[in-house]
């Protein structure tokens, strides 16, 4: 079976988390710009004397599909890698999939990983 | 007057007047990169359409309005005289004393026109229709800027031959700060409250789009200054040398004093500050470039770069939306600059000095000049206002000057232009059959 790894990280970590995760094997992953907030909360703009509180701050989002077995590797590379200590570090989480199909072959499932 | 044409002057006005002409092109650009990224296409729309409309009105009949014989009400020129820029000899020239030919002072004189129209824009960013800013860009070049520009360069009220002059001393305006600056600036006033404000003013977030679009608009304005204020010398001397001083130093320090009023106030020098504080001291220093000393330049900076940095914060206070701040840079700068002139007005050091000035209080005139720069503001404030006002109620009543609901939320460029300036996923299709 399949699992999918998901972690929203800071943007300046995406190239350390790219790297540890080739380096453990993983083949391939998806990154999309997103934007949201935890405790890390917003900051405050200036634009001609208006000031603008924006709640959401830039993070990035990866997907990873793995191998049930590989998930908790995974998520500790992912953890270790984007980790810097500082509020809005971000989360990772894992969830089952029911099936996976790789487009090019129309393999289902692990085969298609 | 005999006409003796002086190929260096003239090369020098062609020159200025393509630099002038830069300037509204950058404006979109200043103006582009400040509104939200669904509005910028009209926001630059708005200042090429003005280049387009406002260009063809200057030479049917614009700069004959403004500079042909008679003095129709003391507002206006004789339209006809010279209609269509055609039939006219090179010593009825504006500048034939400098030996520069009929047809370069008149498209010189085109390039200010534009650029005061364009102004306007600002203040009515994301939400005028763009058939009712192409109307009114129309009507106000005819109905304001040239009587603004009779009175004071045509030899009407405001001039060395009006009432100001013979009651206290000739006003000066070097380059354009009552004609085109406060002219916008309280034109565009005048057409913010008559609009209304951008929904969600002040309570959702209007941030800059694009901020380097704005820095590269101030560049190319501060570029195209050096046509507009060097070039209002109508001749390639030491004169024009003192405005391009003087347009240099009195911006650079506006510039340092807008962020200076800021880091003070916010705790950050920003970019959008810095772009600001350019144009407010090109601005404030465009009456005076000619009229005063470096001394006089740089104070004449300072001033108007905190006092425009305040200023910008009053739409808040006021409650009106003049989205862009065409008030708080033009009109707050351009009254910085033509009010000062009365303190720093000086004959010395190859300044520019019209027939029946005095020199500055500071310089040893005493306050008449001071009196005469500040009636000769204050009256174009009110003319410029209230011609606006007029004109602008009358659009709205008639044709409707203010976009619907739905055009201003979805995004002005998409419902209006039919167009959307940044690619999204999902870009559409090709509908259009190819053959």
């Amino acid at each position: 079976m399949t699992k999918l790894v998901q972690a929203v990280i800071q943007p300046h970590r995406l190239d350390d988390v790219k790297s540890a995760l080739e380096a453990a094997g993983v083949r391939g992953l998806t990154v999309s710009e997103s934007s949201g907030y935890g405790r890390q909360r917003g900051h405050t703009e200036v634009y001609r004397g208006a000031e603008y509180t924006v709640d959401l701050v830039p993070k990035v989002k990866i997907d990873v599909l793995v191998a049930d077995e590989d998930a908790a590797g995974v998520v500790e590379v992912v953890v270790k890698a984007a980790q810097t200590g500082k509020i809005g570090d971000g989360k990772v989480w894992v969830v089952p999939v029911e099936d996976v199909v790789r487009v090019r072959t129309g393999e289902h499932g692990s085969d298609a990983l | 007057m005999e006409f003796t044409l002086d190929s260096g002057n003239t090369a020098f006005m062609i020159l200025a007047a393509s630099l002038v002409l830069l300037m509204t092109p950058a404006l979109a650009f200043f103006y582009g990169g400040m509104v939200r990224g669904k509005s910028v296409l009209n926001m630059m729309m708005m200042s090429f359409g003005a280049l387009g409309l406002v260009g063809l009105i200057w030479i049917l009949y614009g700069y004959s309005a403004t500079f042909g014989d008679g003095n129709y009400l003391g507002f206006f020129g004789n339209p006809f005289e010279y209609f269509g820029l055609q039939g006219a000899t090179d010593d009825e020239s504006l500048m034939a004393a400098t030996g520069v030919p009929f047809l370069v002072a008149a498209g010189y004189q085109a390039t200010f026109a534009i650029i005061t129209v364009a102004l306007i824009s600002g203040a009515v960013a994301d939400r005028m229709k763009f058939s009712a800013w192409m109307v009114f860009a129309g009507v106000w070049a005819t109905f304001v800027y040239i009587p603004m520009a009779h009175m004071v360069w045509g030899g009407g009220h405001l001039s060395g031959d009006g009432a100001i002059a013979s009651a206290l001393s000739t006003p000066i305006d070097f380059a354009g700060g009552t004609v085109v600056h406060i002219n916008a600036g309280a034109a565009g006033l005048a057409l913010a409250l008559l609009l209304g404000k951008r929904k969600g003013f002040g309570r959702e977030p209007m941030r800059p789009h694009n901020l380097p679009f704005v820095m590269l608009g101030a560049a190319l304005l501060w570029f195209g200054w050096f046509g507009f204020n060097a070039g209002s010398e109508f001749a390639a001397d030491a004169t024009a040398g003192r405005a391009w001083i003087n347009t240099t130093v009195a911006t650079g320090v506006a510039m340092l004093a807008w962020l200076a009023t800021e880091k003070a106030r916010d705790g950050h020098a920003t970019s959008l500050g810095a772009a600001s504080g350019i144009v407010a001291g090109l601005v404030a220093i465009t009456p005076a470039a000619a009229a005063v000393d470096t001394w006089g330049a740089i104070v004449i900076g300072a001033v108007a770069g905190v006092l425009c940095a305040l200023a910008v914060g009053l739409k808040y206070r006021f409650g009106y939306d003049d989205s862009l701040d065409v008030v708080g840079v033009h009109l707050v700068g351009g009254l910085v600059g033509t009010v000062l002139i009365g303190l720093f007005a000086t004959d010395q050091n190859a300044t520019w000095y019209p027939e029946g000035a005095l020199n500055g209080l500071f310089y040893g005139g005493g306050v008449t000049q001071l009196l005469s720069q500040t009636v000769v503001a204050l009256v174009a404030v009110v003319f410029s206002f209230l011609a606006t006002y007029v004109i602008g109620s009358i659009a709205k009543a008639t044709i409707g000057i203010r976009a619907s609901e739905d055009v201003e939320v979805g995004g002005i460029d998409l419902a209006v232009h039919g167009e959307s300036a940044y690619e999204t996923l999902g870009g559409g299709r090709v509908v259009t059959e190819v053959k």
